[in-house]
């Protein structure tokens, strides 16, 4: 972007082609699973916007990935690639039941609910210090040390829960004593059974702030000053070791946030593998998004639907289909992202 | 339970772990990021079952396998290599891919999301012990991956190339040297290499199953990273691991020790030697950059 105003085709171009391309794979493996895409797709949309429950769950799943796609959007745009967000949430909502543990009872619930989302952010926080530690100090690949992380964390998780915390016949933790929040099932009675609940504005105003901090504060300037052009914001006086550290501990603490959606939101307890996928998710919404808050929560909404359509349209043909087209998004942006580029700058390079 | 059974099963653990890590070294010499060993391992397990259900020959089944590894290797290739899509990008969605693909492919063909039918074994070995073990000819074949990756990079023409386009791709170039050609070659033989790990799985079980790759690929890659990119070195690293995973799955229940923390050896050990505390571990200089 090098200084001048953002180039709106260049941006929205490949996520457009992206959709457009999954939409025809995912033609094709309907035709040859024998059923006719316009049903499957309509039952999609009847499960996921087409009523009030499938809407709770697509939103809850919403929730969900705007916080692991701001994870990993962060980190991006300064340069490094946060792969952990799958157990920076995981450590976020184990952080957050063991703060609902510990509270007695009696804590009114909107006071225990940010001391469980601050334990929350604190836990997926340290864990994404690491990789961002070891990028600083050591030229670690942040790449590594995060995929490393995933299995160590989830490992000592399923410990601590196995040993310590469990509640027989179970992989989770006692409920918590305080700390649940409202479901939206509790204002609106259509949602009723969904698990929607108030954590969704707490991922907009996540994402609302990330705006703000990437736009207008001169950290966020940096920040993108730094995956822009390291060498040249070095120059300019820009801590590179500094910035990466700072970068990956947002992410991780957002991602963390994100554990408070199942944890205080829905089931009230810590289960091992609540958020299996959403880490990975992540990274096609930030994809999509392309790495800016207000795309990444159009993109969450997107993955949430493929993501809640597949339950929606397993009956007719297999729900792993959206995981094959949730990767065939990835992959045709990461292709179209420079391919578009360069077809417009010559195109440009010709007009001028 | 006697030392030589113990070690078979040291060996047996490790043969996945060879293949991919045999596939890994190739791939990220030549400035490939192997973050797809998963995706791969998915692909030979798959293309072996499917391959040998059809036919009934398990001979077909470990052709189809690298052949169904080295395609998918190709979609990884296409992508950041003529299109220079990030590699870490290109790499995370080949294994969604997979993951989403296999069960999505078994229930079409077998009307089943979770496994395949039953296959025969490919060569069961007689006898018992490591003359078992190795009676499977993955199973010696996955010892010499390693061994003949590292004459490949070293000893051959072709390695020589490989190794210049992972540290110089633009030294390379001005001595006339296809960087593309090398490195789409080095990603599908990576592939086809990795692919018979997968079908020593799917051999082993007798069939499919959904998940069976169960991390593997990420294990490979640790042991490519702890072995400094260096064949003979991940070989021990594939050993290393194998051995923790073994110990893992006999203190399973008990006390002395929580089989978790031997089930995280392998990737603490990798973070330590990428943090440089033992000796620096550094990747090929153009790993992960596209040419030019």
């Amino acid at each position: 972007m090098s200084g001048r105003a953002m180039r709106w085709d260049e941006t929205l171009l490949p996520p457009l082609m992206a959709l457009a391309i999954a939409a025809v794979v995912g033609d094709l493996l309907i035709l040859a699973f024998g059923a006719s895409p316009g049903h499957v797709f309509g039952l999609l949309f009847e499960g996921t916007w087409g009523n009030a429950y499938g809407f709770g769950q697509t939103l809850y799943k919403t929730t969900t990935l705007v916080c692991t796609g701001l994870a990993v959007a962060i980190p991006l745009r300064a340069g490094l690639f946060n792969i952990g967000a799958e157990s920076q949430i995981a450590a976020g909502g184990f952080a957050a039941a063991l703060a609902g543990l510990a509270l007695p009872a009696g804590v009114p619930w909107p006071i225990a609910a940010v001391l469980c989302l601050l334990a929350a952010a604190i836990g997926g926080g340290l864990v994404a210090a690491v990789p961002g530690a070891l990028r600083a100090k050591f030229g670690a690949s942040e790449v590594i040390v995060t995929i490393m992380l995933n299995f160590i964390v989830l490992a000592f998780l399923n410990w601590v829960v196995a040993a310590k915390l469990h509640v027989p016949e179970s992989l989770h933790t006692p409920e918590i004593a305080t700390g649940g929040v409202p479901r939206f099932a509790d204002f609106i009675s259509i949602f009723h059974g969904s698990a929607a609940n108030v954590t969704l504005f707490v991922a907009l105003a996540l994402a609302a702030k990330m705006w703000w901090y990437l736009f207008r504060t001169k950290q966020g300037y940096e920040l993108r000053a730094v995956g822009l052009q390291p060498e040249a914001a070095e120059n300019g006086g820009v801590s590179l070791g500094r910035t990466w550290f700072q970068a990956m501990l947002i992410g991780g603490a957002i991602a963390g946030a994100g554990g408070i959606n199942y944890v205080l939101g829905y089931k009230h307890y810590y289960e091992e593998g609540f958020a299996t996928g959403s880490g990975y998710i992540g990274i096609a919404v930030a994809l999509v998004g392309r790495n800016h808050p207000v795309g990444i929560v159009f993109a969450a909404l997107l993955f949430a639907t493929l993501s809640q359509g597949g339950l929606a349209v397993n009956a007719v043909v297999p729900k792993q289909l959206m995981d094959v087209l949730q990767a065939v998004v990835i992959l045709a942006v990461a292709v179209c992202v420079p391919e578009v580029r360069r077809v417009l700058r010559a195109a440009g390079g010709r007009a001028a | 339970m006697s030392a030589i059974d113990i070690l078979a099963q040291v060996l047996r653990i490790a043969v996945p772990y060879l293949f991919a890590a045999a596939g890994g070294v190739l791939s990220e010499r030549a400035g490939i990021v192997a973050l797809t060993l998963e995706g791969y391992l998915i692909a030979g397990g798959f293309g072996a079952a499917v391959a040998t259900y059809y036919t009934n020959q398990p001979w077909v089944g470990l052709l189809a396998a690298p052949l169904l590894g080295a395609a998918i290797a190709g979609i990884h290739a296409l992508a950041t290599i003529r299109y220079k899509a990030d590699q870490v990008v290109s790499g995370v969605a080949i294994n969604l891919l997979m993951a989403g693909a296999g069960a999505f492919f078994l229930r079409l063909m077998f009307d089943s999301s979770a496994n395949s039918p039953r296959i025969p074994a490919l060569g069961d070995g007689l006898g018992s012990g490591l003359a078992a073990t190795f009676g499977q000819p993955l199973v010696w074949m996955a010892f010499l991956a390693l061994p003949a990756t590292w004459w490949l990079l070293e000893r051959t023409a072709f390695g020589l190339r490989t190794r210049a386009v992972g540290e110089h791709p633009q030294a390379a170039t001005s001595l006339g040297v296809s960087v593309s050609k090398i490195r789409v070659t080095a990603v599908l033989l990576s592939g086809a290499v990795t692919a018979l790990g997968g079908a020593y799985l799917a051999f082993d079980q007798h069939k499919f199953t959904d998940g069976m790759s169960a991390g593997r690929g990420f294990i490979a890659l640790a042991a490519v990273i702890f072995g400094r990119w260096e064949a003979p070195r991940a070989l021990v690293a594939c050993l290393l691991f194998a051995a923790a995973e073994t110990l893992q799955i006999r203190l399973q229940g008990s006390p002395l020790l929580p089989s978790q923390f031997v089930e995280m050896i392998p990737y603490v050990l990798t973070i330590v030697a990428l943090a440089g505390f033992v000796g620096k571990s550094a990747p090929p200089a153009a790993l992960g950059k596209a040419e030019g």
